[in-house]
């Protein structure tokens, strides 16, 4: 059975709402109980943006509890990094290597952690942290705005979700023009986490297995 | 089917199929939606009002009619409702009036935290509350039902978090294609409130709360769960949701009707418990009740009364109160310290932003930059994307208290003998809303201040809705549009200019006019809201000519970073609106030759 708590973070117009109301619907599809709900203020772009995704047979509180989220999908490493308290013990961070200064780092108030500091804080709670190219990818595919769907490509090889169904979703969530780069920056996103993921020490390829078999909520 | 949907789009459906005939809204986090949605079906009349105390105004007519009518609102929209809204439970309806309220516990996006609940013991009308999509959509139906069966507008309380989360809602009606004819028939006792007939109207409330009451007994989405009967809980909205997820096992009395409540229930419930504790977001507004029952009951005394609630508050409250163990942690003891060093992220104009100018403008003036806490130029302003030029490095606002304040506050300011200027900020939308009225009793009371109407022809905060002065109405037809400078010259106002937006040189010639008048003077800064049209191309700076001054990052725009020393301009970002190429005193900032990588 899933059961599975998620958090999409970035900055606003990075595509996290898109991206998440793309996973709940293809945990939908499968069958499972799905509350979502996106946290970002006022703003319409350039602030802080997270989205709490819970699927299960069912679920109750659209908020995940602290401490009790299993995967951190980040499109901005400040962005990962400042929700890691809600991060349970063990759990996947897969982090966009992409900073997007807060204008308060430009006038000089306050300092952007570094790539060290991040993964510190990250690795209180997760047990793998996944730095990945997500905008570098996007950028040679030609379109900055595919990111969030490749980094949907990532995510998705952690969930049990066929990659027809997420094609499908995807298809019924992006308008016809850019929906061909954009299965084609999902497919890049799998293949990216396939190698990182054989890449590993130790159980390489571990979670890809354990999910392969596909299976909904019931 | 089923299908997931915002609370905000499964109380947009349940209207739908409920019979809804004409919906009335202003925009409004968390409400928007609501009428965003109902605004897709052209088969009803849904309006963007100009402002809530309308809405309700339509909405009221339309239910004389026989017709069902939907007003949706934000819950200090229905502070501005509040008198249609009060008139309305005096007179009743006779199509079904819902009214819906939309808190936002937490001020994700609002000036205040208010408990609309109180506002159906004010009026005395029902009170419904659902807990996720699935609910709201089911709730409409009887909603409506309610108002006609006991003839009183019906009052719906939704939250941000059941407003914007999405779950998955099982759509098991359909709209009746059928309904009857509007027609208004005669009832001057009923309908026009002299005193005489009001007189006789406002026993008969009393009258169907009773009977209200009676009916909250049966009512089916008021419910008991029986668990443990240890530890019994009642709750409502979405802190129902977290309870029963913090609190498993214990046994629920889960209220879909708050007001009246079913008093009956209630004590079967308390006295089948061992103890009783009521779990609720904000005000303890059905505890209180409960207690005033002679019933114990713990609540408040744990639960935070102001913020918005979530598993973490009511798992800490539950163990400190007793309800349940603490779970074992293993505290990271460095964690919640290296997370408080991080760098904040608040919202921002956005780049290209036509307000960044004028702000950009205030907040350079020689009497605005002396600020020892008296600025010398001050700039009172209101609810809008507008209000964040407060934040740092623009710092030009301060005050907002509600919609359409900063008008009168000016005039209030300058009657009371504050010698320094004033300016007054109000968007256009806003200002079509409640500015009017301020600048008329400006004219009229003889004001010699600056208004400036910030005119970006769209409600931008709320996304992008439209308003009189657009030219379009909220189903997309054209409409006749308010010409917002004549509008103000009618008023009375004398010297009215309108200005181009991103021409720096030209807003600070028309403000230097305005601010050295001694009449009221009325500024017009027009141009495009960046988020509707952003296709100019991106500029860049070039290195060469670049002394780091860093002029350009007291605009506030996102797109401008500070590397390491080196300022460059984000082109995923840039919308090319020449403000800081006008700004830089070393002509580095210009047009992007190639651009790096291509945008969507």
């Amino acid at each position: 059975m899933v059961n599975l708590n998620l958090l999409v973070t970035g900055v606003g117009g990075q595509g996290v709402v898109l991206a998440g109301d793309i996973l709940a619907d293809v945990a939908l599809a499968a069958g499972c109980d799905v509350k979502k709900t996106d946290t970002l203020g006022m703003a319409q772009r350039g602030g802080s943006v997270v989205t709490h995704l819970r699927m299960a047979e069912e679920v109750a509180s659209p908020l995940i509890k602290e401490g009790e989220a299993d995967i951190l999908l980040a499109f901005e490493k400040l962005e990962a990094a400042r929700w890691a308290g809600y991060l349970r013990q063990g759990a996947s961070a897969i982090v966009n290597n992409y900073a997007i200064p807060p204008l308060s780092v430009s006038l000089g108030a306050e300092a952007y952690p570094d790539d060290d500091k991040i993964k510190h804080i990250l690795g209180h709670r997760a047990g793998d942290v996944l730095f990945v190219e997500g905008t570098k990818r996007s950028a040679e595919l030609g379109n900055l705005k595919v990111l969030n769907v490749f980094m949907l490509g990532l995510l998705s090889m952690l969930t049990p979700f066929s990659p027809e169904v997420w094609q499908e979703i995807i298809g019924r969530h992006l308008p016809a023009g850019i929906l061909e780069i954009n299965l084609t920056a999902f497919e890049r996103g799998r293949h990216e986490m396939i190698a990182l993921l054989s890449a590993m020490p130790g159980e390489a390829g571990h979670s890809v297995e354990e999910h392969s078999d596909g299976c909904d909520c019931h | 089917m089923k299908k997931l949907l915002s609370g905000n789009e499964a109380i947009a459906l349940g209207a739908y199929h409920a019979g809804v005939r004409v919906a009335a809204a202003y925009p409004g986090t968390p409400s928007t939606e609501i009428l965003e949605n109902l605004a897709r079906y052209k088969d009803i009349h849904a309006e963007w009002s100009t402002n809530e105390k309308v809405a309700m105004e339509v909405g009221l007519g339309a239910c004389y009619t026989g017709a069902r009518a939907l007003v949706s609102m934000k819950h200090v929209g229905l502070n501005v409702a509040s008198d249609p809204f009060m008139a309305a439970a005096t007179t009743g309806v006779r199509g079904g009036l819902v009214v819906v309220t939309a808190d936002d516990p937490g001020i994700h996006s609002s000036q205040n935290e208010q408990d609309n609940r109180y506002y159906a013991r004010l009026a005395r009308v029902p009170l419904l509350e659902s807990s996720d999509s699935q609910e709201a959509y089911e709730l409409m139906t009887w909603a409506f039902s309610i108002s006609e069966q006991f003839d009183t507008p019906v009052l719906v309380r939704t939250t941000t978090r059941i407003s914007h989360a999405k779950a998955v809602v099982d759509i098991t009606h359909n709209r009746e294609s059928a309904l009857p004819p509007a027609i208004f028939k005669k009832d001057t006792a009923k309908f026009v409130m002299l005193p005489a007939y009001a007189r006789q109207r406002m026993p008969l409330a009393g009258e169907k709360l009773l009977r209200l009451a009676q009916f909250a007994e049966t009512f089916p989405l008021n419910h008991i769960t029986w668990g443990s009967r240890e530890l019994g809980v009642v709750s409502s909205g979405i802190a129902f949701e977290y309870a029963r997820e913090v609190l498993a096992g214990a046994s629920f009395l889960k209220l879909g009707m708050t007001y009246p409540l079913p008093q009956g229930m209630i004590r079967e419930f308390a006295a089948g418990v061992k103890q009783l504790v009521v779990i609720e977001e904000l005000e303890p507004f059905l505890e209180e009740q409960i207690r005033a029952m002679g019933i114990t009951v713990e609540g408040k005394r744990f639960i935070p009364g102001v913020g918005e609630l979530n598993l973490d508050i009511i798992s800490e409250a539950a163990v400190k109160a007793g309800w349940i163990e603490a779970a074992p942690r293993t505290e990271e003891s460095h964690l919640l310290e290296e997370l408080k060093t991080l760098p904040r992220r608040p919202p921002l104009l956005c780049p290209g932003c036509p307000h960044t100018g004028i702000f950009s403008v205030l907040s350079s003036l020689g009497i605005r930059r002396k600020d020892n806490g008296t600025p010398g130029l001050i700039i009172s302003g209101d609810i809008g994307c507008y209000t964040l030029a407060a934040y740092s490095p623009l710092g030009a606002m301060d005050t907002c208290a509600c919609m359409g304040a900063g008008i009168g506050q000016a005039l209030g300011m300058e009657k009371a003998g504050v010698r320094d200027k004033i300016v007054a900020v109000i968007g256009d939308s806003t200002f079509l809303h409640s500015g009017i009225t301020g600048l008329i009793n400006a004219v009229y009371n003889k004001g010699g201040f600056v208004i400036i109407i910030l005119d970006n022809r769209t409600t931008a905060m709320t996304g992008h809705q439209q308003h009189p002065a657009t030219g379009f109405t909220a189903q997309g037809e054209a409409a006749q549009r308010v010409n917002i400078v004549e509008l103000a010259r009618s008023c009375g106002a004398g010297g009215v200019q309108e200005v181009a937006a991103f021409d720096l040189k030209a807003l600070r010639s028309a403000l230097k006019v305005a601010l050295d008048s001694p009449e009221l003077a009325v500024l017009v800064v027009r141009g495009d809201c960046a988020a509707i049209t952003r296709s100019k191309a991106a500029l860049c700076i070039d290195d060469d000519k670049c002394s780091s001054c860093d002029v350009c990052l007291t605009l506030g725009c996102a797109a401008i970073r500070k590397e390491n020393g080196k300022l460059s301009i984000d082109i995923s970002l840039c919308v090319g609106c020449t403000l800081c190429q006008q700004l830089c005193p070393h002509k580095a900032i210009g047009p992007a030759l190639a651009r790096e990588v291509g945008g969507g």
